[in-house]
């Protein structure tokens, strides 16, 4: 089993659920969140004086998927939030040790 | 006096003029409120809503005839009288002249010009005024300042045939200023200067991001003030009557100029015009335009704004050259603005236009008005700036100015008024306590 984490643009994220519904993704979490990368900040301006915005919004999406669906959401995730500027974000996979579907009591690629 | 009976046009104007110039300092209060972050959005607001309580009740007791009595026949200060105004119910107006309106509705119409004034000052110390320090600063400085000040500037004396006595100071010496340039502005700007070096600049300043809160509050707040100002301008007639037409559309054409002016150096210099832009140059246009409104010709109220939107745009630029922190501009765009306006009369002064008035530069007059100005604008922001330096100084060192830092940065709307702007989160937040 695998967790894959994607920090994408706020605005691709309809592409990207859609995608990974159409993908056969069963289920998901979306975050707000905060961070920079090669992107840095950005720079806003109010009455001549610049405030540097390093922080900028981002969603984090995360989807448990089995170790073989892995590979198949991260190309998924990957062009669907593609817009070939900078600030696109990052895809990444984390193994899981263990799942627990808490109204099943479900354990295991069963509860993914 | 009884060849002069009330006039229900002109007293219905000036009453409407007051309720007008009252909406400006809720309006101000929106203003400065936007542009502050959110943790101390309800203390800005506040500074403007406790001026309107001290100065409304100080100028019933002894403000207005401090400033409008003449009993004194004194050029600096009206009279020392704490009559209540108890007497002045069937009196009509007169300021160097009798005017056909009560005497209360020049008395509640001078009110309003009285609470905006200090209020104004409150923009250059945002975010860490200690607020029961700025409620005895407003009661103090409009006893020792914008009282006085109002005298040297807005009052023409009482006519009696033709003896006119206890005229104000810069009044009496043909100083132009028509609704306040600067009587309200310079002074309130001036003032500003002083308390920003008083209170010493807020906690991280030129560090942290002192972004604007809520644009769409600031606008809103410009938007009352623009409404506002047409009293302002225009109810300074006194009367139902061409000037105030004059007056009025002056107001709106400089305005509109203004906001372009300064939107047109925001996208030469950053690329960007700005919401904050636009409302900023309008309001610098307001008030260049205010002592000039009566004076000058439409044509020449659109240069006089279009150039207060551009010359302040690059002013409020000053404090970070001269690391003063004037949180909200008020240097930039109220003394600044202020000065220009005032000098802008002796170049496009026009005699033509208002037979009180006279030429300037452009109009054959010389540099004599200019002069004037030049002297009445620069002796009461001196003034000002030292009187307000006095008086912060003394506050400071007694009762104390400022709020203890930590409370600063955590947020000085709950140090100070244990409240909070917005409730954006459900968790947390605890319950109903006895």
């Amino acid at each position: 089993m695998k967790l894959i984490t994607a920090i994408i643009k706020p605005q691709k994220l309809d592409d990207v659920k859609e995608a990974l519904i159409a993908a056969g993704v069963t289920g998901m979490t979306v975050s707000e969140t905060k961070g920079f990368g090669r992107q840095l900040g950005l720079t806003e301006v109010y009455r001549g004086a610049q405030y540097k915005v390093d922080l900028i919004p981002k969603i984090r999406l995360e989807v448990l998927v089995t170790a073989v669906t892995a590979d198949k959401v991260i190309k998924v995730i990957t062009e669907a939030a593609r817009t070939g500027n900078i600030g696109d974000g990052k895809v990444w996979a984390t193994p899981v040790d263990s799942v627990i579907r808490v109204r099943t009591g479900e354990s295991g690629e069963a509860a993914v | 006096m009884t060849d002069v009976v009330l006039n229900s046009g002109d007293t219905a104007w000036v009453l409407a003029s007051s309720a007008l110039v009252l909406l400006m300092t809720p309006g101000l209060a929106l203003f400065y409120g936007g542009m502050v972050r959110a943790k101390s959005v309800l203390n800005m607001m506040m500074m403007s809503l406790v001026t309107i309580g001290v100065v409304s009740v100080l100028w019933v007791i002894y403000g207005f005839k401090l400033a409008f009595g003449y009993e004194a026949n004194s050029q600096w200060y009206g009279a020392i009288s704490f009559s209540g105004l108890g007497s002045a119910v069937n009196e009509l107006t007169n300021n160097g002249g009798v005017y056909p309106i009560p005497l209360l509705a020049f008395a509640a119409f001078q009110l309003m010009f009285a609470i905006i004034t200090p209020a104004l000052i409150s923009g250059a110390i945002a975010d860490r005024t200690k607020f029961t320090a700025w409620a005895v600063f407003v009661a103090v400085w409009s006893t020792v300042v914008y009282f006085p000040v109002a005298h040297w500037v807005f009052a023409f004396g009482n006519k009696v045939g033709d003896t006119v006595t206890g005229a104000g100071f810069l009044a009496s010496r043909g100083v132009q200023d028509f609704a306040g340039g600067t009587a309200v502005h310079i002074n309130a700007g001036a003032a500003g200067l002083a308390l920003a070096f008083i209170l010493g600049r807020r906690v991280g300043w030129r560090r942290d991001s002192m972004r604007p809160h809520s644009m769409p509050l600031m606008i809103i707040g410009a938007a009352l003030l623009w409404f506002g100002w047409f009293g302002f301008n225009a109810g300074s007639s006194l009367g139902a009557n061409g000037i105030a037409a004059l007056a009025l559309m002056n107001t709106q054409v400089a305005t509109a100029a203004a906001a372009l002016g300064w939107l047109l150096v925001e996208k030469i210099r950053d690329g960007h015009p700005t919401s904050l832009g636009a409302a900023s140059g309008a309001i610098s246009g307001l008030v260049a335009i205010t002592p000039a409104c009566a004076f000058v010709a439409p044509w020449a109220a659109v240069v006089i704004g279009l150039l207060s939107g551009v010359i302040c745009a690059l002013a409020v630029g000053l404090k970070y050259k001269f690391n003063f922190d004037d949180s909200l501009d008020v240097v930039g765009i109220h003394l600044i603005g202020g000065l220009w306006g005032s000098l802008s009369i002796g170049i496009f002064g026009s005699a033509a236009i208002n037979s009180v008035g006279l030429n300037g530069i452009i109009n054959g007059g010389g540099v004599e008005l200019l002069g004037k100005q030049a002297f009445g604008a620069f002796f009461v922001l001196a003034y000002s700036f030292i009187a307000t330096l006095i008086i912060g100084f003394i506050i400071d060192k007694t009762i104390g100015f400022r709020v203890k830092a930590d409370a600063e940065v955590a947020g000085i709307d709950y140090d100070q008024h244990a409240e909070t702007a917005y409730e954006l989160t459900n968790s947390g937040r605890g319950g109903f306590s006895s």
